[in-house]
């Protein structure tokens, strides 16, 4: 989901939040905070809560907190919010004396704690307490850093030690706004013109982050965590593709893009470290997807770190109702990464609760954009986290395989899938061949043709040649099919290749292929199409490719009819061009 | 600023309509705060960001409380 701007997220609060969870949240800060609340609220509308708000006036939050029959206490909130800011700290720093300077933090710490203690034992509520942004207001320059007096020394102590107060404290939770400032930089975090302006230090640009970190609290803090990440193999766990580079070309490790991979999968076994469960959902043969986990000697993950591995040809929808249904979990505890935007979608339209990131294109974004969504939010781990993999890896061991397929019909004539259809030209006879070098999985007879052969290919009147691409409401695929026709007699045409990317498998273009390749034979006066598969380690994907589309099978090749050839339904469209 | 001021006001008007979130409004040279309902000092804020990044623009802080009249603003953004 990308981030809204601060005038979208305003559009929110005009919504009807009757129907969302209702919390009440106290909020005070010593700066302005109109904005802020209505960040929250209309934030809080995208995670499903309605917010009702509070906002203490200005400046009073030692009287509010510690006067129990102030308007907080009337008000009881479930959650309280408090917002002191670095500005504000600044000016406190700026009136002490050079030898009380030494002991801000010390002071502050004394007061954030009573704070936290009084909203804990008098007012039973949960404290989200903002830490504090950086400025270094140059006095000492680096030196700052040895000088325990600087503001600079002060404020990082502060910070420092709020997370060991918040470690004793329960019900205390930090909202890390010195983050935000990290990852988007301080100009654009603080507008000076707007802060000497209306005493506001949150520029409206960062607003909906600040919500969004703060939201992400709420929502662990109502029971809302992430349990479970789901993970695609090609190009999402590793570079390439398993079942046509094989295990000594796919990229992981220290070199080139593959460190990209390999510190994304340090980063899941960290996860699956503290609790996470980590699943496998990929379109492959079982087999070829393992052989990394077991034998590739710079993986990370390995097979004892997955509780679920699925890889199959089954649409991800169903994979993941299956995942689902293993570990008993709720949909909305889980994460699936795909580098693939068709899988995203369909995961995202059939199981709308499952959280799909966006992954960026290039693999090398990946983990800064992982740790901007800050998906895996928790207020407490413990030891049954520790222990969870190896708990539902057991279970999954027990549960059987069963189907639940959606509706996948409705799904395919959804996608308003379109092929563009073109014999073998100068523009497309590289990627042609690139991919007749590469396909291994999709290939009934696996025969490699290079730049050269397809373009004497093309230009002989021996063969007939067809490319086809697929685009659908998402996005394009490119080319992904390529046929080439031998004529072997005056009634008979051989289908010398038939490759397709395993991208495009369960949409139907099998039989939209088919449908043409038929239309074309009647059309030329041919009577017969014929077949053949030749086995290969990696092709048995397609072993029963011509029979299940109706050929009959003779001694050592497959044959077609075309003229009592009956049109397959699917719900591709041929686009002119 | 190549701009003129038909063209620098008609872009205001627009900004006016999706910051204050109202359809009809129509701003002239002369308009105050106080002839737009929803011109209130949080939302002047708002106005103030939006312009800043339409125009790619930054005004002095003195600026900012400063103006009488659109008029005024706009003689501030093309000065810049």
């Amino acid at each position: 989901m990308p981030e809204l701007t601060f005038q979208k997220l305003k559009k929110n609060l005009k919504k009807d939040f009757s129907k969302l969870r209702k919390i009440r949240v106290a909020v005070l800060g010593d700066t302005a905070t109109q904005f802020l609340v209505q960040a929250l609220r209309g934030k809080g509308y995208d995670y499903g809560f309605n917010l009702e708000i509070w906002e203490a006036d200005f400046n009073q939050i030692e009287r509010q907190v510690f006067d129990t029959t102030s308007e907080l206490y009337k008000f009881k909130p479930e959650i309280v919010i408090i917002f002191q800011s670095s500005q504000k700290l600044l000016g406190k720093y700026n009136k002490l004396q050079p030898e009380q300077q030494l002991q801000l933090a010390h002071t502050e710490l004394g007061i954030i704690e009573n704070l936290s203690v009084n909203i804990t034992d008098d007012l039973n509520a949960k404290l989200i307490y903002y830490n504090y942004t950086e400025i270094d207001d140059a006095v000492f320059g680096n030196y700052a850093n040895k000088t325990e007096s600087s503001f600079l020394f002060q404020l990082r102590k502060i910070n420092f030690e709020l997370m060991f107060l918040a470690k004793k404290d329960t019900n205390m939770h930090l909202c890390d706004l010195s983050s935000i400032q990290n990852h988007i930089g301080r100009v654009t975090f603080f507008q000076p013109s707007i802060y000497i302006n209306t005493d506001m230090v949150l520029s409206l640009n960062v607003l909906p982050k600040v919500a969004s970190k703060t939201l992400d609290l709420v929502s662990v803090i109502e029971g809302r965590i992430k349990k479970c990440i789901i993970l695609d193999l090609d190009n999402t766990t590793w570079g390439g593709i398993i079942g046509d580079d094989g295990i000594e070309n796919i990229q992981v490790g220290r070199l080139g893009i593959g460190k990209a991979f390999s510190e994304f999968q340090y980063w899941v076994k960290k996860l699956k470290n503290r609790g996470i469960i980590v699943c496998i959902c990929s379109k492959n043969t079982e087999s070829v997807a393992k052989e990394p986990f077991e034998q590739h000697p710079e993986m990370v993950l390995r097979l004892d770190d997955i509780s679920v591995f699925m890889a199959n040809w089954e649409n991800k929808a169903d994979n993941i109702r299956h995942i689902q249904s293993i570990l008993n979990i709720g949909f909305d505890s889980m994460v699936f990464l795909d580098d693939n935007p068709f899988e995203r979608n369909i995961v995202r339209e059939n199981i709308p609760d499952v959280t799909v990131p966006e992954l960026p294109e290039d693999p090398a974004n990946y983990l800064e954009y992982l740790y901007g969504l800050n998906l895996f939010e928790t207020v407490s781990v413990s030891k049954e986290d520790l222990e969870r993999t190896k708990l539902y890896k057991t279970e999954a061991a027990r549960v059987q395989i069963q189907s639940n397929y959606t509706n996948e019909a409705d799904f395919l004539k959804n996608l308003e899938m379109q092929s563009t259809i073109q014999p073998f030209n100068n523009f497309n006879s590289p990627r042609i061949s690139q991919l007749s070098q590469r396909s291994n999985q999709f290939n009934l007879r696996t025969i490699r043709y290079t730049e050269n052969d397809i373009k004497r290919i093309a230009e002989s009147d021996k063969y007939f040649t067809f490319s086809f691409t697929l685009d659908d409401r998402f996005g394009e695929n490119g080319l992904i099919c390529v046929i080439i026709l031998e004529k072997l007699d005056e009634n008979t045409l051989f289908i010398d290749t038939w490759f397709m990317s395993c991208r495009v498998l369960k949409r139907g273009m099998e039989c939209f292929v088919l449908n043409y390749l038929a239309s074309f034979a009647k059309e030329k006066g041919f009577t017969v199409l014929k077949g053949e598969y030749l086995p290969t380690p990696k092709n048995e994907l397609v072993k029963d490719h011509y029979k299940d589309l109706g050929f009959e099978h003779l001694e050592s090749y497959y044959s077609l009819d075309v003229f009592n050839y009956r049109m397959k339904v699917n719900h591709i469209k041929k686009k002119d061009l | 600023m190549t701009m003129d001021r038909n063209e620098i006001l008609k872009q205001l008007n627009d900004i006016f309509i999706e910051v204050l979130d109202h359809e009809e409004i129509v701003i002239s040279e002369s308009t105050t705060a106080a002839d737009v309902e929803e011109w209130d000092s949080l939302n002047h804020i708002m106005l103030v960001v939006e312009i800043e990044n339409h125009f790619e623009i930054k005004f002095k802080s003195n600026a900012i409380l400063s103006w009488k009249n659109v008029g005024q603003m706009m003689d501030t953004i093309i000065e810049k």
